[in-house]
């Protein structure tokens, strides 16, 4: 079996190497801001605005101007609605954003109802990166590059506002300003990544690199490379399974990344859960990232069992 | 002194003098229903270190975001260093440690990069560090003796070990004002002594300290003078003319039985 070949083969196809040049793209952009999403806890604000850019595109489909105006239109606004109402309530954050992203959700799914002909929604939903053309891989290059660099910019600034706002506000920082860029490359990323992935695997995009390079790294740098190193590596093999076995694109391309977060949850670091056995550290489970230990000691003779029981078994 | 106000130079953008370091002057806050705060005046001169005292619920940390502009008071008003507590922000005059339950101890940052947060605000927007701000950093270090473990993750150190990173932030950021809130809680006696060690060589800098604590043991050898808070300011002076059995009675709620009063005394606040 030739290697080279292998490799080769799909890229002979215009449209695989637009696929590869799309997903490529848009999985580093979101790789390196899921490093600052999962440490502000901001996972579901990932879910909310890509499902709220829903009615964006299809209008944008309506109207005829470019998808990611529209897009970007309703995931800011989405962003900008959970605030007004989280500072005029007292209901929680998470409660807030499932009102708004469902409600927004389904104004999209209505739209496109309306409106059967013009919008094919599968592709919104699923993506279609095989089906870009030339002038979409551009835009998402260049929103792309736009985000990655100011994202890279102010990177010192926005892992301060992660770590520790108060000390941000205190020496004189404008936290509010920073919080809203953060939100604003948000929906900007999520509108690069509705190409590669569509609306509901794009999330996936925004949390498991994070996910994978925080188990994995105790310094903010190491852990950008390192998301940004993985998902790359999981974006080719995912556009390169979905070509030989002939699978959905973007569901290969997010399954790729989940794995590789499940090898590193299983075996990628020193405190791997089957590596765990021998290190209890009674009582230092923090939010349940370190998990207890009992379980993974059976599992180390019955390894299948291991996640699940480590996982429940908890602090 | 300030009439170039254009460069923040390490030695401090040097504060008015005269003006107090800290003016609260008939300051009311209230949440909704419940009032935190009713008509606290309290004024700091530069060089002390002040104990902010009161039971758990009597106001201290709504007085801390006071002075940090978090909330703003309903009454009254907040000046530092003469100026609005936005202008003394941001000239980097204050320094603020969090109690420990606020940091995510989890998060992948060192103890030289936390250390290095504070110097943030003289840099441009980028926050690259010069190798000036890099020697303050590692001066800071050095002062609480942390040299050792700077590039430590945060969590992989002891309780004094953390509270000593963050002391070791506002020296870098060197700040005039700071604000500990409850800074000995949950702290061994040993770290303790190194920490009120610590704060003693700033406030001999003229740097000033407020430190808010609900335990009265070691107040008055650590703090030059004591604010007893309940709501309102019930007393404010040398620590052996506040720290009285009648005023802490007032403050705690009921007669502490003798001598020193133990930590936690379980005090209901009256109202709500
Ligand atoms: N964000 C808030 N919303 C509503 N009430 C609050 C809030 N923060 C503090 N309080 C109330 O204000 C009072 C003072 O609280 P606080 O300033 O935290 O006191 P301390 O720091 O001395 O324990 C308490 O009754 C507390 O319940
Ligand atoms: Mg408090």
């Amino acid at each position: 079996m030739d290697v080279l070949a292998f490799l080769v083969e799909p890229l002979q196809y215009g449209f695989l190497t637009r696929a590869l040049a799309v997903t490529v793209a848009a999985a580093v952009v979101a790789a390196v801001l899921s490093c600052w999403l999962i440490l502000m806890g901001w996972s579901l604000m990932g879910d909310a605005v890509s499902h709220a850019v829903l009615p964006g595109v299809a209008l944008a489909y309506i109207i005829g101007i470019p998808f990611s105006i529209g897009a970007f239109v309703f995931g800011a606004g989405a962003v900008a609605l959970i605030g007004i109402v989280r500072s005029t309530t007292k209901l929680k954050a998470d409660t807030v954003i499932g009102v708004v992203f469902t409600a927004l959700f389904a104004a999209g799914l209505a739209i496109v109802s309306a409106t059967p002909s013009q919008i094919d929604l599968m592709h919104i939903l699923f993506g279609n990166v095989l089906g870009v053309s030339a002038s979409d891989v551009w835009q998402v290059l260049i929103l792309g590059a736009v985000t990655l660099a100011i994202l890279l910019f102010k990177r010192r600034d926005l892992t301060l506002l992660a770590f520790d706002r108060t000390h941000a506000h205190v020496i004189g920082l404008n936290t509010r300003f920073l919080s809203a860029l953060l939100l604003g490359l948000l929906a900007l990323t999520v509108v690069v990544g509705l190409q590669a992935v569509g609306i509901i695997l794009v999330v996936a995009m925004l949390i498991t690199p994070g996910a994978t390079a925080f188990l994995l790294s105790r310094s903010f740098d190491r852990m950008l490379v390192i998301a940004v190193v993985l998902t790359v590596a999981a974006s080719v093999t995912g556009i390169y399974a979905s070509y030989y076995l002939d699978i959905s694109t973007g569901a290969a391309v997010v399954l790729s990344q989940a794995i590789v977060f499940a090898v590193v949850y299983l075996v990628g670091r020193p405190d791997g859960v089957l590596w765990q056995a021998r290190r209890r550290r009674p009582g230092s489970s923090v939010g349940g990232r370190r998990q207890s230990a009992d379980a993974v000691a059976a599992a180390a003779v019955a390894p299948r069992c291991s996640a699940d029981d480590a996982a429940t078994s908890g602090a | 002194m300030s009439s170039m106000p254009t460069d923040h130079v390490p030695t401090g953008d040097a504060p008015e003098d005269g003006a107090p370091v800290l003016d609260v002057r008939g300051v009311g806050v209230t949440y909704d229903d419940v009032q935190a705060l009713d008509d606290v005046s309290v004024s700091l001169r530069a060089g002390s270190i002040c104990g902010l005292i009161g039971v758990n619920g009597s106001g201290k940390s709504t007085l801390f975001k006071a002075l940090m502009g978090l909330v703003a008071p309903q009454q009254g008003t907040v000046e530092l260093f003469g100026r609005t507590t936005a202008a003394a922000r941001k000239a980097g005059l204050v320094a603020y440690m969090p109690q420990a339950e606020e940091v995510d101890w989890t998060f992948p940052v060192s103890v030289s990069d936390v250390v290095g947060m504070g110097v943030y605000g003289r840099l441009g927007a980028a926050r690259r560090l010069r190798p000036a701000d890099r020697a303050a950093v590692g001066e800071a270090l050095e002062r609480v003796g942390l040299t050792d473990l700077a590039r430590r993750q945060i969590g992989r150190l002891s309780g004094g070990q953390r509270k000593r990173v963050f002391i070791a932030r506002s020296i870098a950021q060197d700040a005039r004002l700071l604000l500990l809130d409850e800074p000995f809680a949950g702290v061994d006696q040993a770290s303790e002594r190194t920490m009120t060690a610590l704060l003693r060589d700033l406030r001999e800098e003229g740097r000033t300290v407020l430190v808010s604590t609900h335990d009265l043991a070691g107040v008055p050898e650590f703090c030059d003078e004591a604010v007893l808070l309940h709501r309102r300011v019930l007393a404010h002076g040398h620590p052996a003319a506040v720290l009285t059995q009648g005023n802490l009675a007032r403050a705690f709620g009921a007669a502490p039985s003798d001598a020193v009063p133990r930590p936690l005394l379980p005090a209901p606040i009256g109202e709500m």
